[in-house]
């Protein structure tokens, strides 16, 4: 295990990550188009390629080929800059989500997350809340009222949620005990308790279902996702901060918000929903090897990286679920108003989560956790 | 006068309420009936009396229009133009019939107004073009529909 194959296989993971984060926005963007014509009884863009699929694509290049003019009125440097501080921390965000169990070989752990942090979480945080910058950026540079008006809601947004989205997160590093998410995730895959010879793995969501719940709040108005999406409410400030934008910079910040919601589903998935951890997965492929000659004849190592295909599958699957969640109560639920806004934040969710904090400190001294 | 609101806990959560939404939008999702027709492979069935585009009636290859001005009077666009003239049998005829159909407002009152049955609105409704269309005689005189 040479450094070059370190190095090596560092790129392909870079890779890896970059090409599903960067996928993840057409494909949204189509999912969310046919999912919310579905649900309301239209049928959606059904017209470029298998089921509409390349309707993405042919946007993509609309959005290439069009003009990219500057309004005379905005500051330039900043009105340019803005689009891209609001997508690159999304996606730097996604460096430390583990997507598969390390893995030993020759002595050697390889590891399946791009940035083997320490601090994890405390990163994520950190490079998530850089996100607002983007938006304030835009709101301001475009010297527009509705603009600002805009970015100042979604920061003030961002800013009150923030609070409730770390403070729930709190729990589950005190009964983890870890930061690092890939820990985190290797936790979670012990068992919680046993029905007959069925264990119940021990995720995040059943030890905590009220932080999951706020985290899951919380994360939508994070990424300024419905019912929180007040930042763009056409009907009161036009289009918000991404008003003056045209062409690719708007396309861009389209690409922003659904790397955010790759990211937060990927988070949603890693601290609640065990990560990479594919319940039964060495049952069933032990079956497998023993009932499948093709499969008894492979070595332990390609057994490893079939369990690793399998957990990073896995994780996808997750993802890609909550990612369809977001798209799913975005059409259930309508815009909140803005004081109704603060007040969950404010006085439902910091309160809720500190109590969580409380309760769980107190499980833990009992040692009922 | 302010209406007081029954206070129901259980409902106030939320929880209960975002999930049964939750349970009507994933309903509609899979087995919502769709609504939309696929337009150019599709069509709306439109009814018979349908104003659409003009043509003029012809009965053995002659235009039944004797250029009595009757529709061009009758039009509150005033979007017909006719230039009558007489053909050897000293029947009179309309030797220029002109619809500037960007002015007309497919009233029908032409079509009620002509005593010869000549000039009539088809079904047809796909009518756009590239430029200002102003129908001539030779295009009214395709026979475009039933009427």
């Amino acid at each position: 295990m040479s450094t070059q194959f370190e190095i090596i296989f560092s790129g392909i993971k870079i890779l890896l990550v970059f090409l599903i984060w960067f996928h993840s926005a057409p494909i949204m963007a189509w999912v969310e188009r046919r999912g919310s014509a579905l649900m309301q009884n239209r049928l959606g863009p059904n017209r470029i390629g298998p089921f509409g699929l390349f309707q993405s694509v042919a946007d993509g290049i609309k959005f290439i080929f069009k003009e990219d003019s500057v309004p005379g009125h905005v500051k330039k440097f900043y009105y340019v800059l803005a689009p891209l501080i609001s997508m690159i921390p999304a996606f730097m965000a996604f460096a430390v989500i583990p997507w598969a169990a390390p893995m030993v070989i020759d002595g050697h752990t390889i590891t399946f997350h791009v940035a083997d942090l320490n601090v994890g979480i405390l990163y994520i945080f950190a490079v998530g809340s850089l996100g607002v910058y983007g938006i304030i950026m835009s709101g301001w540079s475009s010297n527009n009222k509705y603009a600002l008006l805009g970015s100042l809601r979604s920061s003030s947004q961002m800013i009150s949620y923030e609070l409730s989205l770390g403070l729930s997160v709190i729990p589950i590093i005190m009964m983890f005990g870890s930061v690092h998410l890939g820990d985190i995730a290797m936790a979670q895959t012990a068992p919680l308790f046993h029905i007959g010879s069925i264990a119940i793995p021990k995720w995040g969501v059943f030890l905590q279902p009220l932080g999951f719940l706020i985290f899951t709040t919380a994360a939508f108005a994070e990424t300024n996702r419905l019912p929180f999406d007040l930042p763009e409410g056409e009907s009161e400030i036009v289009a918000g901060y991404h008003l003056e934008y045209g062409s690719m910079k708007f396309a861009i910040f389209q690409m922003a918000e659904y790397g955010n919601m790759t990211t937060a589903s990927a988070l949603i998935a890693t601290l609640y929903f065990g990560g990479w951890h594919f319940p039964f997965l060495h049952s069933i492929l032990s079956f497998l090897q023993g009932h499948i000659p093709m499969m008894a004849a492979l070595s332990g190592e390609a057994m490893e990286w079939i369990r690793v295909a399998c957990q990073a599958a896995f994780f996808f699957v997750k993802i890609c679920f909550f990612m369809w969640f977001f798209v799913w109560v975005r059409w259930t639920i309508p815009r909140f108003r803005y004081d109704q806004l603060m007040d969950l934040g404010w006085k439902v969710m910091l309160p809720l989560s500190l109590v969580n904090i409380f309760v769980t400190g107190w499980a833990i001294y009992a040692g009922w956790l | 006068m302010l209406i007081k609101r029954k206070n129901n806990p259980i409902a106030e959560l939320y929880i209960v309420e975002i999930l049964t939404g939750l349970f009507i939008t994933i309903k509609n999702f899979f087995f919502g009936k769709t609504v939309t027709v696929q337009y150019p492979e599709e069509r709306r069935p439109y009814s018979d009396r349908y104003r659409g585009q003009h043509y003029i009636k012809a009965t053995n290859g002659v235009e039944n229009c004797t250029a009595c001005m009757l529709c061009p009077t009758v039009c509150p666009a005033e979007c017909i133009h006719i230039v009558a003239g007489e053909r050897p049998d000293k029947e009179k005829y309309p030797v220029k019939f002109e619809i500037d159909v960007l002015r007309c407002c497919f009233c029908g009152m032409c079509e009620e107004a002509c005593p010869k049955d000549a000039i009539k609105l088809s079904t047809i409704y796909e009518m756009s073009t590239t430029v200002r269309p102003v129908y001539d005689k030779a295009f009214l005189l395709e026979q475009r529909g039933n009427k």
